[in-house]
């Protein structure tokens, strides 16, 4: 599952610290340098990155204000306006840049919140066994269960639209996936023996939790966490498309919402549609991209599997058969 | 039979909790609903409205338990009152007709999408390394990130506004009255392929990515390299051997899944115009009409539940460690 775990067969290439045979990097170091020769994670990172910089950067690379008229309506695409003008006489491509910041700002929120949420009910739920694992469980599970876009809604209806409606009722709904992913692997982890060789030698439940368990679930914990941000970057967009954000400020959401009111779809303006959307696409692509390369640098079983797929790959045995054969003269 | 009774009572908690939060948002916000609301309709509303919403949310100036109480036996009778916006039509009508919309259009995504996904799945698990293997995945997984709704948008922009190879909106033609023949069933088809066909693009890549993995994780099996061994068919080894072990843990994730699918076909409800559950649960909440927002959420809940209940009973038929323990 980590870094940290016991080497098998599979990870002693590049699992513990101490004995690397290559160049003696160590630790986040090592962990870092991983993930850069994965093309998946410098894919994800180059995509992620950009975009960030691309919101922090708005007032440079488009100045002015994204919610101000510039022109005729639904101007196409030109020299001038690189993605056209919308119904609103607004400038595309300035409210891309400009609504990056706020689409961003608060997927990484909301994603935050909820990994912390869940980290919390989840790691007290797994440790304290009994009863009161049972009722979190309960509490967990019915959260879980119940629809969230639909309670999204119907919360979202009841409070004044807004940045702080959204990141709010999407917190309050979410956390119960997080937090059932933080429970099993609080309990697997609860087993092991450095655990009972901690409660053994008298350390505190908090320096338990802190220092033994949480550094093992690091990886997890990062996974969940962008898969939260790809999660509420999505429904940030759904709400806001129907209108539960602060229409008058400027997000991938919002323009969406602008678009759809101002029937883009009928007036064939696709320049209004499409880039707030692929957008949204990249972002969640490259998140999910960035999921998978630390999930295989973390994991000895992907890794092998990757390892075997390279192998099928270069002795091109397209593999007809489960259990790969390498005939030295075949056919 | 455990397993199943443990399933069954978090199911009904689920349901209590969800109209538990519909009998105490209203209460929880600031004000009463009630009056805001009429002060929002500005006086158009009559008497016999208002006096249908007081009874929606079973404001009276009874004790909270005893409001509870009441709330709750009305939704037992099945019972959730008028609606407002279409007042004074009952609001069990609307949702009966609603409901077989939704439910034609999710069992076909859900159904379709399962079967798709687990199948290229399959394959591409099969041959790892090949080149269905280094296309496929990154594909679905691209498609899986966008939105549900600007994914319907797109194609219904595409396909039916560009290319008018589609229907634009609603579920069947407006000049065919409902009934057993072909030009209706025909016409229900062409309506409902654009939508379904949007959702299943955004939720195959889980299940594709889902069962590769389990896949290559079964193939190190020694049972597949004892059933290669013996000269067994490929198709065999592949379908009856493999994906029979690996499709379990895609099995529970199904059931995880109708919820999240189920909130994705809300919003191509409303891009197509749909008239299932979550195209009128967003028009009532846009219309401030609570009882009939809080029957549709209610419903919803419940038809997740249903489908989670015959995805258990599946798993039970599935899996025999679940039956003997």
């Amino acid at each position: 599952m980590d870094k940290t775990t016991v080497p098998t067969p599979y990870n002693e290439k590049c699992s513990s610290p101490e004995k690397r045979p290559e160049g003696g990097r160590s630790g986040e170091a090592g962990f870092f340098l991983r993930m850069l020769s994965q093309k998946k994670a410098v894919f994800g990172l180059t995509i992620l990155l950009g975009f960030i910089l691309i919101a922090v950067l708005a007032p440079v690379i488009t100045p002015g204000d994204p919610a101000g008229f510039v022109g005729r309506q639904n101007q196409p695409p030109s020299a001038h306006f690189w993605l056209g003008t919308n119904g609103q006489q607004q400038d595309v491509m300035r409210q891309i840049v400009w609504g990056a910041r706020v689409s961003l700002v608060i997927g990484f929120t909301v994603g935050a919140l909820i990994t912390l949420i869940g980290l919390v009910v989840g790691m007290t739920a797994g440790y304290l066994h009994g009863l009161a694992d049972g009722l979190l469980n309960v509490f967990t599970n019915v959260f879980l269960i119940i629809p969230a876009l639909p309670l999204l809604i119907i919360l979202a209806s009841f409070l004044s639209p807004g940045t702080t409606t959204v990141v709010f009722v999407l917190t309050i709904t979410s956390w119960a996936w997080p937090a059932r992913t933080f429970r099993s692997q609080m309990l697997a982890l609860c087993e092991k023996d450095f655990v009972a060789a901690a409660v053994v030698s008298g350390e505190g439940i908090l320096r338990i939790i802190f220092v033994e368990i949480l550094p093992n679930m690091m990886s997890l914990v990062v996974t969940v966490f962008f898969g939260n941000v790809v999660f509420a970057i999505g429904a940030d967009m759904g709400l806001a498309f129907l209108g539960f954000e602060n229409v008058t400020t400027v997000s991938w959401g919002t323009m969406l919402f602008w678009a759809r009111n101002n029937s883009a779809l009928v007036m064939g303006t696709w320049w209004t549609f499409v880039p707030p959307g692929l957008c949204v696409a990249l972002v969640a692509f490259a998140t999910t991209m960035l999921i998978y390369a630390v999930d295989e640098v973390t994991n000895p079983r992907l890794r092998s599997e990757k390892e075997v797929t390279n192998v099928l790959r270069k002795y091109k045995v397209s593999s007809h058969l489960a259990t790969p054969v390498v005939r030295k003269n075949a056919d | 039979m455990k397993y199943l009774l443990k399933h069954i009572g978090l199911y009904l908690a689920a349901a209590w909790a969800s109209l538990t939060i519909n009998f105490l948002l209203p209460r929880a916000m600031p004000g009463d609903p009630v009056t805001s609301m009429i002060a929002r309709m500005h006086g158009k509303m009559t008497p016999e409205q208002i006096e249908a919403l007081r009874k929606a949310f079973g404001f009276s100036n009874a004790p909270i338990l005893q409001q509870y109480f009441d709330y709750m036996t009305h939704v037992l009778r099945g019972d959730f009152g008028l609606s407002i916006s279409a007042y004074p039509e009952k609001v069990s009508t609307i949702i009966s007709s609603a409901f077989v919309w939704t439910l034609l259009l999710g069992i076909v995504t859900l159904i379709l999408s399962f079967v798709i996904g687990t199948i290229l799945g399959v394959i591409v698990g099969w041959r790892r390394g090949g080149r269905l293997d280094s296309i496929l995945p990154g594909l679905f997984n691209f498609l899986g990130s966008f939105p549900y709704f600007f994914l319907a948008m797109l194609t219904l922009f595409i396909l039916g506004f560009l290319l008018k190879w589609f229907p634009l909106s609603h579920a069947y033609s407006d000049y065919l009255s409902p009934g057993w023949n072909l030009a209706f069933v025909g016409s229900v088809i062409t309506h409902l392929a654009l939508p379904a066909t949007t959702v299943i693009l955004v939720s195959i890549g889980g299940w594709l990515i889902g069962m590769r993995s389990t896949m290559v994780g079964v193939l190190a099996e020694d049972y597949i390299t004892m059933a290669e061994a013996k000269g067994l068919p490929e198709w065999r080894v592949m379908f009856q051997y493999a994906m029979r072990n690996a499709i379990l843990p895609n099995f529970t994730q199904f059931g995880m899944s109708v919820g999240f699918i189920l909130g994705g076909l809300i919003l191509t409800e409303l891009v197509f115009a749909y008239p299932g559950l979550g195209f009128y649960l967003i028009r009532s909440v846009m219309a401030s009409d609570y009882p009939l927002m809080q029957a549709l959420f209610f419903m919803i809940t419940l038809t997740v539940l249903a489908a989670n209940f015959i995805v258990d009973l599946l798993y039970v038929r599935l899996d025999p460690r679940v039956r003997v323990s």
